[in-house]
């Protein structure tokens, strides 16, 4: 059982990487990789937010909604879970911690909506994975997502001192990076077959 | 437990929704509608409605207890000031948006209320209301042409007859102008203006309005020779050139260039000019405007950018013959004995403030000569700046 907990973090994290195998979460990641700094911040909340929500999505869906068979519910409810706990974080880091709620604080209203986010319960529910599994899955992806942002954010400090034409200047030659990133993360499907 | 609960609830929802079932279905004329209800088994709808219901209860209620818990204080001036701000979160100010300054200049005593460049003094004004700060003045900025050498006052090296724009002129050779320093005069920076404040002279060099001029800083870049500069516009002296030739050099290229040659830093009352890399540059931080440089400069590199100066004049009342004045005064323009009335010759008077400054009993004030007050003999004309 273990083994195959650490075969979908692995596999999450690196071989269907959320950003450059399955194209999710695209408008955080060009929006927040501008600067290393609040990269890794978002990371750190994208993470946090992506495991608890992860977990209280498991507990709903596992004790509430299959006993009453509300499979089809899956979306509305979690959405509504992410939303009221992300609203939650946000009250309370603005208490807690003004500073990063002021770099991150637009992110965090993002990640209300954010497609990867939703992505990993949903994925859970419909493998219907164990708790430890649906931890993995959302550890998996929410590293996964922090490689990537932070590999684009160190590129596009980089950029900012090349000489790029003028009309790819800023997120046309993002996008090109993203897809040549993309190409390198293609050489890791087929390490594990899930 | 919760069962019993649900159950309870299904009773009490059964009986107003088989009503209210019954009463809709019917009335959908499509059959696939009424099917499809009907397959529904109606304990699923009020098992869904009863789960909704509850989650929405449960988060409502923990966010409302977290907000209770967590609730920060937002100190009321941080939204007047903020309401005050433009808005356009354009970062001029140096904090991330205008919510930011509102909370830095309320916040942080060191803070000056006048950093909203958008704003200007108006809204710094009314920041200073809020927040009990001092107004400091604000310095608006204007571009100032660092060239007066026209093509009429300068030499070319050739004749350019490719496009007529600087961007262009500068591919060949760096511009068909003697000096490499030099404004150019196809009008690049006349057509990024976008307030129309910058019009060319008959001498092909840019002027610019200072009515018009915001400081947008558009012909600063479109510049290739970088001849424009942003500068305070209370600094109304600037020496007009940016040629880092030797004297020589200069002097065979362009008749009204900096030579180097240093008599306005020998002139300067308050060590102000320096000399560096052939180009005398005024430190604006320490110039008094007195325009002193302007009369000394031996090229007439150093433009005063005020018209027409006011004079200096004595108030006879006030004055107690100290003879501060007359011992300041770098032209002389001052007599009188000590202990007596002093008096400014008004012809030779270059309006430099100096006396002004020093004068202990305030008995100095600064007079338009062309109103009057003083004599009416017409101001001393400005040297003509070749422009």
């Amino acid at each position: 059982m273990w083994g195959h907990v650490a075969t979908i973090f692995v596999a999450s994290a690196l071989i269907n990487n959320f950003v450059f195998s399955r194209y999710l979460g695209l408008c955080i990641f060009f929006g927040v990789t501008k600067k290393m700094e609040t990269s890794v911040g978002m990371s750190f909340t994208f993470t946090a937010v992506m495991l608890i929500s992860a977990s209280l999505n498991w507990l709903i869906y596992n004790y509430v909604m299959i006993p009453y068979h509300l499979g089809f519910l899956k979306i509305v409810i979690f959405i509504g879970v992410i939303a009221a706990f992300v609203q939650a974080a946000d009250t309370v880091m603005k208490k807690v911690a003004p500073a990063l709620y002021y770099k991150l604080g637009i992110y965090l209203a993002l990640i209300v909506t954010n497609c990867v986010i939703l992505a990993v319960p949903l994925l859970n529910a419909d493998e219907n994975y164990g708790f430890f599994e649906s931890l993995a899955l959302a550890l998996g992806s929410g590293l996964g997502f922090s490689l990537a942002l932070i590999i684009m954010a160190s590129i596009r400090e980089k950029l900012e001192l090349a000489d790029v034409p003028r009309s790819f200047q800023g997120l046309p030659i993002s996008f090109v990076l993203t897809g040549l990133i993309a190409l390198a993360f293609l050489g890791f499907s087929g390490m594990i077959t899930l | 437990m919760i069962e019993q609960l649900g159950h309870i609830l299904i009773q009490a929802f059964s009986h107003a929704l088989s009503i209210f079932a019954n009463k809709l279905i019917p009335l959908v004329d499509a059959g696939g509608a009424a099917e499809a209800a009907g397959n529904v088994p109606l304990s699923t709808v009020y098992i869904t409605l009863i789960v909704l219901a509850g989650l929405g209860i449960v988060f409502g209620v923990a966010l409302a207890i977290v907000a209770a818990r967590f609730v920060v204080k937002v100190d009321p001036k941080v939204e007047k000031v903020r309401d005050t701000l433009p808005g356009a979160n354009c970062g001029a100010c140096g904090f991330a948006g205008c919510m930011g300054y509102a909370e830095a200049v309320v916040g942080n005593p060191d803070v000056a209320v006048s950093m909203c460049a958008p704003g200007k003094s108006a809204v710094a004004e009314k920041i200073a209301e809020i927040t009990g700060k001092k107004a400091e003045k604000m310095d608006p900025k204007i571009a100032r042409v660092f060239c007066q050498g026209g093509s009429s006052l300068s030499q070319r090296k050739f004749i350019y007859t490719g496009v007529m724009d600087c961007t262009a002129a500068v591919l060949a050779a760096g511009g068909n102008k003697s000096c490499e320093y030099g404004c150019l005069g196809y009008a690049t920076c006349m057509r990024a203006c976008p307030f129309d404040a910058i019009t060319m002279s008959a001498d092909n060099l840019p002027v610019i309005s200072k009515e018009k001029c915001t400081a947008c800083g558009k012909c600063v870049a479109a510049c290739p020779k970088q001849v424009i500069e942003l500068a305070v516009e209370s600094k109304a002296v600037v020496i007009s050139c940016h040629s880092r030739d030797k004297g020589a050099d200069t002097k065979k290229k362009c008749q009204v260039g900096c030579i180097a040659c240093g008599i306005c830093v020998r002139t300067c009352p308050v060590d102000a000019i320096k000399i560096d890399n052939n180009l005398a540059r005024i430190d604006h931080a320490r110039c008094i405007v007195c325009g002193l440089c302007v009369k000394k400069c031996p090229t007439s590199a150093i433009h005063d950018y005020i018209p027409v100066r006011p004079k200096a004049f004595i108030d006879p009342a006030k004055c107690d013959g100290l003879d501060v004045c007359k011992k300041v005064c770098p032209v002389s323009a001052i007599s009188g004995e000590i202990r007596s009335v002093h008096v400014v010759n008004q012809e030779k008077c270059i309006g430099c403030r100096m006396c002004e400054v020093r004068c202990p009993k305030k008995a100095i004030s600064m007079v338009e000569a062309a109103s009057g007050v003083v004599d009416n003999k017409p101001a001393k004309k400005q040297e003509p700046v070749a422009v």
